[in-house]
């Protein structure tokens, strides 16, 4: 802890008005700036930059006040009270948006549609029984299955074949190019590319193109059933894939050149390299990106919801969470379900946060 | 398998090839989407609506190179004769070929007595590119533009220039403001003495596994009573909240493995901690607070969930005012396809910016709940 003997004493009176100066200026731009952004509806660009340094500015300010309050208290106080002042606003936010909630979730999940009502384990019954949520549960598991495997499988052939590539970066980088791309833009993107105008038109999506280049039909491929689930999740490897490449690429030049040397002097073919060092070496990377895909794959939502908005036999659970919330207003099912998402999760996360601690990838 | 295995190593020219060419398959498989987004935000509405966007690259095509105006003497009803092939009314409706490059088709009714005269010709080289899908999609007031057939429409813009004005000003506090509490409590954590200090922050660490929509209902409730629903504060406020697990935990890792004779020759020379947070931590921890400001910029500029839920139609960021466009236009590709790069140009540019940044902060992120 600090040294006080050391820095020279200033004057109470004079250390009294500058707090008092700093407190007033403080409350002034907090309250002011909140009642001036409600207010102010004249130009938007003066608005967004205003906005912008005011809540930056804001919270630099209510650290640096809380902080010149907290150093006016004795040695003793100040041991404990700077932790508080340090840790505490982000410990508050975090009760208050995720602890909090949780609880009152699970309290919302034993209660009926308006939460006036206990139910009991109704809405639980109604998660596990209704027609629509075990189609979501079919098509959740599409998505972990294929879309977790189609991810992962694709990003470790992109990582070990760039490997031995003299452009890698180039390819690397246009594979790695979705991930900047919203799922909202992606979904923009891939409709385009399953675009449908009817019978005897010009096609002007590509994949009706392509089919009828060889001679098909063209389809409405996005209420095509059976069909839908896996051009959604193409969307999904689309996007992802950069993701598990750039991990896997990372772990994959991290194995000793001379173990892999050493057994091709051996006579091992590229395959049997393959499979018996790149795959074991690597194994703590592969789990963690296969299990951060899958928990991907179980909150998906945005995809769904731009592309079908559930329809066509497409629904998963988060775009069900949000319909019964949002559209039929059953607080009750749409807690249920939430906490169903979460009990799902909790132990690959886990597992993950486990591989992730030995791993130390963060240097 | 460094560049040093591959010195080493005689290659394969024929497996090098065979590497190459597939990796170049991929490439136009990934990048193709994009380009196709990125040419159609480019063309003419007109165009957008009778052809695929492939056909502005060149190519063998048809191409309108003339009309012929039918003697009002000749007679739909009997075979009609032009360029010296016969046909009937319904064989010249459906188009007849003269000769293998050069087409005639009826237009219209048997009253119109007009024949399109189209050849096939090397076309593409002039693709008729403009500006007008951004212009139109950035304007709020009424738009206007082509459809397939050549008819003007008239439109109620989709005001996307308050849209990025309301992304950024979502987008950057909501991602400095995370760092800064985040930092703190960092520091907090790796180097002040307090009592329960280790079980805290396994607790904070243990909320990574809180999936976003357990959530969304209670905020939102909380939300509706304060008055808050629709304000840039609340978008802060919510994804600072749901960052903060992240943040905490990161930069722990970061700062907490700073030496600690940095700090202790800090508090000898009197420094408090505030001073030494601010003036030492901070600096040297600029490269975890990058990694994460990237991370979390992209996560919420394209986030669509949050903003859908606590901003509603006020403030509507681009996210999802694309997504209201796919829902009410969803035809509408002038305007979706420019929408969806004016989204995209942003994190992209982060991205291909600060590349190395943001790799660093994925492997480091991946565990998010």
């Amino acid at each position: 802890m600090s040294s006080p003997q050391l820095v020279i004493p200033e004057n109470p009176v004079w250390k009294a008005v500058k707090l008092i100066v700093l407190l007033a200026v403080t409350v002034v731009i907090l309250g002011g700036g909140f009642v001036f952004l409600k207010e102010y509806k004249d130009s938007k660009i003066i608005l967004t930059v205003f906005a912008v340094f005011w809540g930056v500015g804001s919270t630099g300010l209510l650290y640096t006040v809380l902080n010149a309050l907290g150093e006016t208290f004795s040695r003793k106080v100040r041991a404990w009270l700077l932790p508080l002042i340090f840790a505490g606003p982000a410990l508050v936010l975090l009760f208050w948006f995720l602890v909090l909630p949780t609880l009152r979730t699970f309290g919302l999940s034993f209660l009926d549609e308006t939460s006036t009502r206990f139910v009991g384990l109704e809405n639980y019954l109604y998660a596990f029984t209704n027609p629509t949520m075990l189609e979501s549960f079919g098509n959740n598991l599409l998505w972990l299955v294929f879309g977790t495997s189609g991810t992962v499988i694709l990003g470790l052939i992109i990582a070990v074949l760039a490997d031995r590539s003299r452009w890698e970066s180039a390819f690397k980088a246009l594979v790695f190019m979705p991930m900047a791309i919203s799922f909202v833009g992606a979904g923009v993107i891939w409709k385009f590319i399953y675009a449908y105008k009817g019978e005897g038109v010009a096609d002007i999506g590509l994949l009706n193109a392509i089919v009828v280049a060889f001679g098909g039909q063209p389809q409405a491929w996005l209420q095509l059933a059976g069909w839908n689930n896996f051009l959604l999740i193409i969307i999904m490897v689309w996007l992802q894939t950069g993701y598990a490449m750039v991990i896997l690429s990372a772990a994959i030049k991290g194995i000793p050149s001379e173990q892999i040397e050493a057994s091709r002097v051996d006579g091992a073919t590229e395959f049997q390299i393959f499979f018996r060092i790149i795959i074991p070496s690597i194994m703590g990377s592969l789990i963690t990106v296969t299990t951060t895909v899958l928990i991907f794959s179980l909150k998906l939502f945005d995809i769904v919801r731009v592309m079908t908005g559930g329809n066509f036999g497409t629904n998963v659970v988060a775009n069900q969470f949000y319909i019964e919330q949002f559209t039929f207003g059953s607080t009750g099912h749409a807690s249920a379900i939430a906490i169903v998402l979460l009990i799902a999760i909790v132990p690959v996360l886990i597992y993950n946060l486990r591989q992730f601690a030995e791993r130390k990838a963060f240097k | 398998m460094s560049k040093k295995a591959q010195e080493g190593r005689k290659p394969n020219p024929l497996a090098t090839l065979i590497v190459t060419l597939i990796l170049v398959a991929i490439a136009v498989v990934w990048t193709v989407p994009t380009l196709g987004v990125l040419v159609t935000s480019f063309r003419d509405s007109k165009d957008i609506f009778s052809s695929g966007w492939w056909t502005v690259l060149p190519h063998q095509g048809w191409t309108k190179t003339g009309e012929i105006e039918l003697d009002a003497a000749v007679d739909p009803d009997q075979p009609i004769t032009i360029e010296g092939k016969t046909a009937d009314f319904a064989a010249w409706r459906a188009g007849v070929s003269v000769t293998p490059d050069r087409q005639l088709k009826w237009v219209g009714n048997k009253r119109t007595r007009t024949i399109e005269v189209s050849e096939r010709r090397w076309v593409g080289f002039g693709a008729n590119l403009t500006m007008d899908n951004y212009k139109n999609v950035l304007s709020a007031g009424e738009i206007k533009y082509k459809d397939g057939q050549g008819q003007e429409i008239s439109r109620q813009g989709n005001n996307f220039t308050d849209a990025v004005l309301n992304s950024l000003a979502v987008a950057i506090p909501a991602t400095l403001i995370p760092i800064l509490i985040a930092a703190f409590a960092a520091f907090a954590f790796a180097w002040m003495e307090f009592p329960g200090r280790k079980t805290v922050f396994i607790l904070v660490v243990g909320l990574l596994v809180v999936p976003l929509q357990i959530a969304l209902i209670p905020i939102l409730q909380d939300f509706t009573k304060l008055d808050l629903n629709g304000t840039y504060l609340a978008m802060w406020l919510a994804h600072t909240g749901f960052g903060l697990p992240l943040a905490i935990y990161l930069l722990f890792n970061y700062i907490g493995g700073l030496p600690r004779d940095i700090l202790e020759s800090a508090y000898i020379d009197g420094a408090t901690p505030f001073t030494t947070f601010v003036r030492l931590i901070l600096p040297l921890a600029v490269p975890a607070l990058a990694s994460f400001a990237i991370f979390q910029f992209l996560w919420v500029w394209n986030d669509y969930l949050v903003a859908l839920i606590f901003l509603g139609d006020r403030n509507r960021v681009v996210t999802s005012a694309l997504a209201a466009m796919v829902g009410e236009k969803g035809q509408d590709w002038h305007l979706l396809t420019s929408g969806a790069f004016l989204s995209m140009i942003l994190p992209l540019v982060v991205f291909f910016s600060l590349q190395r940044f943001f790799v660093r902060g994925l492997m480091a992120g991946s565990v998010k709940g």
